[in-house]
């Protein structure tokens, strides 16, 4: 893998957010809405629920971190979609550029565009909300490691879908983070799920994260053993990724999907 | 790592050598075994009808396109098995792949230049935007340049890696006749150099006439004829390479059956 060429695909993506409002306002603009909002949800709840539970850690923590979960996904998707929309792939997939190199080159974007969204979120929930990020302790690190590796595998099975079924079906990607919430029990712990989809959501990084966060926001003991368990699953779910896009792009170039891309026959 | 460069020894140097190339999806044959080479020095026209199997050829080469048999080598290389070796020292310009337009022409070039490892990357672009004539528009979009003014940027990020193979999918199509006598030219001095081969479609038999040293005509997947541009057509009774095209394109069996006798 030649480190220059994953760089020219992060460049690619420098140029085009340099000086583009309508790309560089959605890096902070929805999160900090969301912020907003359940900030203020927070607030309100702090005043009617039984005095002694903080909702601010619990709640806004949670939405925080799912937001920096979709802000890494939606990163190497935007990145990837860039190629879709500029009918870019024959320039690409012509070149020496490696499927490693160019799955590099989306992961290195989406650190940058979602490295914006997290700084925002951070300053605006610690900063007029209160949300203290020191309660979280050093579990704040693998918290992130865990959203950040799960991001990208999703955000690569995302490309590989559109790589696969063509530009109209950016549509199924869109709202994958939507779909996992659930089962990932971002907002109330796994036990309260029926049985299968407690399944579900156990073969799901993100819910390590949040089955943690509640347990240090209730006070309890740092659990870094299923954290752990989290990132290792994390690990395998990127490197199923890169498998399934490398799978995907073969029978794309097999099948001629790849130089007859815009022309969607699936 | 094993190298897989084949020598071909006591032959030619050949910068590409295409051997029983076919492809098929399911039942309909695109390109059905077709067979040639490209030394260094020369430029080879591809010629044929729409439909032909020019393009899919092409794609092919540059790997974006899985062969259903054949072999295709650059340099020695095996495309199948190293690509990316053997894309290194290819390049191309086609009219149906144009660079990103939310791009500048400096950024496509720096861009695609880093893709191809080209080195000392800032001085190769000046020679380039210099060269093509693209100096004024080097910070401008190329999605609002005229499509003649998109097809030097292409040319220019065709040239950037200096190829040994440079294949060009009708490169003159969207250039008025003065800057395609200028494109021809340049390109018969790059490829005199001697280090690059090159492979050019086009559907302007004059332009092939001039510019190509030896010209393959296929149809249906096949390749009909081959041969030097300007006696190809006496040698089939033609008057001009327009008319050989035209049978080409309306009696492909005619032609086989006179080849084969």
């Amino acid at each position: 893998m030649k480190a220059g060429r994953a760089a020219a695909i992060f460049l690619r993506q420098l140029y085009l957010l340099r000086g583009s409002l309508a790309r560089v306002l959605p890096l902070f603009a929805w999160i900090t809405v969301d912020i907003v909002l359940w900030g203020f949800i927070t607030r309100y709840l702090n005043t009617v629920a039984a005095p002694g539970y903080n909702f601010v850690p619990a709640l806004l923590g949670a939405v925080l971190l799912w937001d920096f979960f979709s802000r890494v996904m939606h990163g190497v998707t935007t990145a990837f979609l860039e190629d879709v929309w500029a009918r870019n792939f024959l320039n690409f997939f012509a070149s020496p550029l490696k499927i490693s190199e160019y799955l590099a080159g989306l992961v290195l974007s989406s650190v940058a565009t979602s490295a914006v969204g997290l700084l925002v979120m951070l300053v605006l929930a610690s900063a007029v909300f209160g949300l203290s990020f020191a309660g979280y302790g050093l579990l704040l690190v693998p918290f992130l490691l865990v959203l950040f590796l799960f991001g990208i595998a999703l955000g690569v099975v995302g490309a590989a879908v559109v790589l696969r079924f063509g530009p109209a079906s950016e549509w199924f990607v869109w709202p994958l983070p939507a779909l996992v919430s659930p089962f990932a029990g971002v907002f109330y712990p796994l036990s309260t799920l029926p049985l299968w989809m407690r399944g579900l959501g156990r073969a799901l990084p993100p819910s390590y994260v949040f089955e943690g966060m509640r347990a240090v926001v209730a006070g309890g003991e740092a659990a870094w053993a299923p954290l752990a368990w989290g990132v290792l699953l994390a690990v395998v779910y990127v490197l199923l990724a890169c498998w399934l896009f490398v799978r995907v792009h073969r029978h794309v170039v097999r099948t001629g999907l790849l130089a007859r891309y815009s022309a969607e026959t699936v | 790592m094993k190298d897989s460069r084949s020598n071909g020894a006591g032959a030619a140097p050949k910068v590409l050598s295409v051997a029983g190339l076919r492809k098929a999806y399911g039942g309909t044959v695109a390109v059905d075994g077709v067979s040639f080479e490209v030394a260094r020095g020369e430029i080879v026209g591809l010629l044929g009808p729409n439909g032909a199997g020019k393009t899919t050829t092409i794609n092919m080469i540059l790997g974006v396109l899985e062969p259903t048999a054949g072999t295709i080598h650059v340099e020695g290389l095996d495309v199948g098995r190293e690509r990316s070796r053997a894309l290194g020292c290819t390049n191309f310009a086609a009219v149906y792949a144009p660079l990103p337009g939310n791009l500048t022409v400096a950024q496509n070039l720096r861009v695609f230049g880093m893709l191809y490892g080209v080195a000392r990357l800032s001085q190769r672009i000046e020679e380039l935007l210099t060269e093509f004539d693209l100096l004024p528009f080097r910070d401008a979009k190329c999605g609002v340049l005229s499509s003649g003014e998109q097809t030097r940027v292409a040319l220019a990020k065709a040239m950037l890696n200096r190829p040994h193979l440079l294949l060009l999918d009708e490169p003159t199509a969207s250039l008025d006749p003065a800057s395609a006598q200028e494109t021809r030219a340049r390109m018969r001095r790059f490829a005199a150099g001697g280090e690059c081969g090159v492979l050019w479609t086009s559907h302007n038999m004059y332009e092939v006439e001039e510019v190509c040293d030896r010209v393959l005509f296929v149809s249906k997947g096949r390749v009909l004829l081959e041969g030097d541009p300007k006696t190809l057509p006496a040698e089939h009774g033609r008057d001009s390479l327009e008319e050989l095209f035209i049978a080409v394109a309306r009696e492909p069996l005619t032609l086989m059956q006179s080849e084969v006798a």
